[in-house]
């Protein structure tokens, strides 16, 4: 009767996991592995048509990729904006947390739902509106900065300016997501440690350092990974605003991809981009784990 | 009196920045009304001198932009219902059903979410297209069919389920499909609200793939419309910002009105995670 039940239960959990299984198998294992054999082979706008015309080229995507200024100015574009534009992001996300969490902050859900709204809103749509807010003329950001006496700046027409103007609108609208992780994390802080350092005469800043920081570290951690590999993927702004320009300064190694597999069809070397970025992105992983286990040492 | 002041300063300043992260919203909804030409003039306007419709009007009718919402709704509405009946399927057997080798395959699942989705983009396309199912809203559905992250929400919350509460059922001779019906499902119901808004928002707001996977103009999405859309209406700001309500405001208000189990979500994921 026992082992009735046992092998029952072992069937239904095999069906039970099977469509999902199923489906992640064909619709993302057998691809990835796929993205690598297509990395190795010309397959070309001709291979769409007669796959048979594909030839395997070895690791001459790999070297032509190495090879070309294009690509390197894309890995250069795309670190700026996770080096500068990430950290910056977290470091709006704590201040707000932080402003929220305050005992002096009266309705906080309100404004934690307000800051966090831009975070659910379509990529695709704000970057249309960030167009026209960059206008050098009739833009609303230039008319804010002249307030200040600032004179206009070519926002998306400047190269120098291009990519701060996209990490202003990924700011903009990625910050709430990390701010609502580290207001979790504030939380969790047990009330007592405050209390503790207050009656050992602890000042504001030393109670912020000494507790605030040190309970936060496991959602940093969180918080610097997820928004690294998620800036990694830089796209749909570039591809709306400036199309990777001006003078390619918003190329991304995600756009450089779209382009040469689904503008030129190289589908080999497009592959190859983006077995690229996978590595690159599980290095910046692993040196982020190994840095924070070093510094717990 | 001091302490007054600094809370409603405190309160003020907050309030500021409130506004600065509303301004571009408000200002999409304000030049969504306005009359043609008039965001285009200096200085800029904030608020309409006269509201209009007719923005919204071209979009529906010379436009055709309807068909494009009823695309982006029904890859969002199907999306969402299969991938919860799938992944509440497995998240439940990874979490409370005995079978062989399942901790060694939900381990390896777990590796899946450090690959980006880019890497198996090209084959993936390539694999629909010897399906047939390219320029088609299958298409753009498949890949939120089984999600690794659903699976992993559903597990954690299903691990809290009793044992007890299942084995009663078992003995009572019910059937396992039975007992997930009738007595998981509901204990699930929280969890599965969060993921089926995950899923509706991320499937609306999805851009590399629908643009890839669709080639035709009347099998956008709206993202991949609008995004089509400002490359030939630059100049028509106006026009550009009434497409932008449209897009945006549905998953706003389904943001507004779930909100609760939203952020409850992502409080899993990361704190627990």
């Amino acid at each position: 009767m026992k082992n009735s039940i046992e092998a029952r239960q072992a069937r239904a959990g095999r069906l039970f996991v099977a469509p999902a299984l199923t489906l992640i198998a064909v619709f993302f294992f057998v691809p990835v592995i796929g993205g690598l054999v297509l990395s190795v082979t010309d397959f070309d706008i001709y291979a769409i048509g007669s796959p048979d015309t594909a030839r395997f080229v070895g690791l001459r995507n790999y070297a032509d990729l190495l090879a070309n200024p294009v690509f390197w100015k894309a890995v250069w574009n795309t670190f700026y904006f996770v080096f500068v534009g990430g950290p910056l992001s977290v470091l709006v996300s704590l201040v707000a947390a932080l402003a929220i969490h305050s005992r002096l902050t009266r309705l906080p859900s309100i404004w934690r739902t307000v800051y966090f709204l831009p975070v659910v809103t379509t990529l695709v749509a704000v970057a249309v509106i960030w167009r026209y807010l960059y206008h050098p003329r009739y833009g609303l950001l230039n008319y804010g900065l002249g307030a200040f006496g600032i004179p206009p700046i070519d926002w998306l027409g400047d190269p120098h300016w291009a990519m701060p103007a996209v990490i202003l609108l990924a700011v903009w609208r990625t910050f709430g997501l990390n701010m609502l992780i580290f207001l979790a994390g504030l939380q969790s802080i047990p009330e007592e440690l405050y209390e503790a350092a207050h009656l050992d005469g602890a000042n504001d800043w030393g109670r912020f350092v000494h507790i605030t920081l040190p309970g936060l570290a496991p959602v940093t951690l969180f918080v610097a990974i997820t928004t690294m590999l998620g800036f990694f993927q830089l796209f749909a702004e570039p591809y709306v605003m400036t199309q990777g320009g001006p003078l390619k300064a918003t190329t991304t190694i995600v756009l450089l991809m779209y382009e040469q597999g689904f503008r030129w069809w190289r589908m080999g070397m497009a592959a190859a981009i983006a077995f690229v970025l996978f590595l690159i992105m599980l290095a910046g992983t692993l040196i982020q784990l190994r840095v924070t286990r070093e510094r717990a040492r | 009196m001091k302490r007054a002041l600094a809370l409603a300063g405190w309160n003020a300043l907050l309030l500021a920045g409130a506004l600065l992260t509303l301004i571009p919203l408000l200002w999409m909804v304000s030049a969504s009304l306005m009359p043609t030409g008039e965001a285009n003039t200096f200085p800029p306007r904030l608020l309409p001198s006269v509201a209009t419709w007719e923005h919204y009007q071209t979009l529906f009718t010379h436009l055709s932009v309807l068909r494009n919402f009823r695309n982006s709704a029904i890859v969002a509405v199907s999306a969402t219902l299969l991938s919860i009946l799938i992944n509440a399927l497995a998240g439940y057997a990874f979490a409370k059903l005995r079978f062989g080798g399942r901790d060694r395959v939900f381990g390896f699942l777990l590796t899946a979410l450090i690959i980006p989705a880019q890497v198996g983009m090209l084959p993936l396309f390539l694999l629909l297209k010897t399906m047939g199912l390219v320029n088609t809203l299958v298409g753009a559905i498949v890949p939120f069919l089984a999600s690794v992250f659903g699976i992993f929400l559903v597990r954690q919350y299903a691990l809290g389920i009793p044992d007890e509460l299942l084995d009663a059922a078992r003995v009572d001779g019910a059937g396992e499909w039975r007992i997930f019906r009738t007595v998981v499902l509901p204990l699930l119901a929280p969890i599965l609200v969060t993921f089926a808004t995950f899923t509706f928002l991320s499937a609306w707001n999805d851009f590399l793939w629908p643009l890839i996977v669709l080639s035709d103009d009347a099998k956008y999405t709206l993202p991949v419309a609008l995004a089509s859309l400002s490359g030939e209406h630059v100049q028509d700001t106006e026009l550009m910002m009434a497409g932008s309500v449209v897009t945006v405001l549905p998953v706003i208000l389904v943001f507004l009105a779930l909100q609760r189990y939203y952020i409850r979500g992502v409080m899993m994921g990361s704190v627990k995670g």
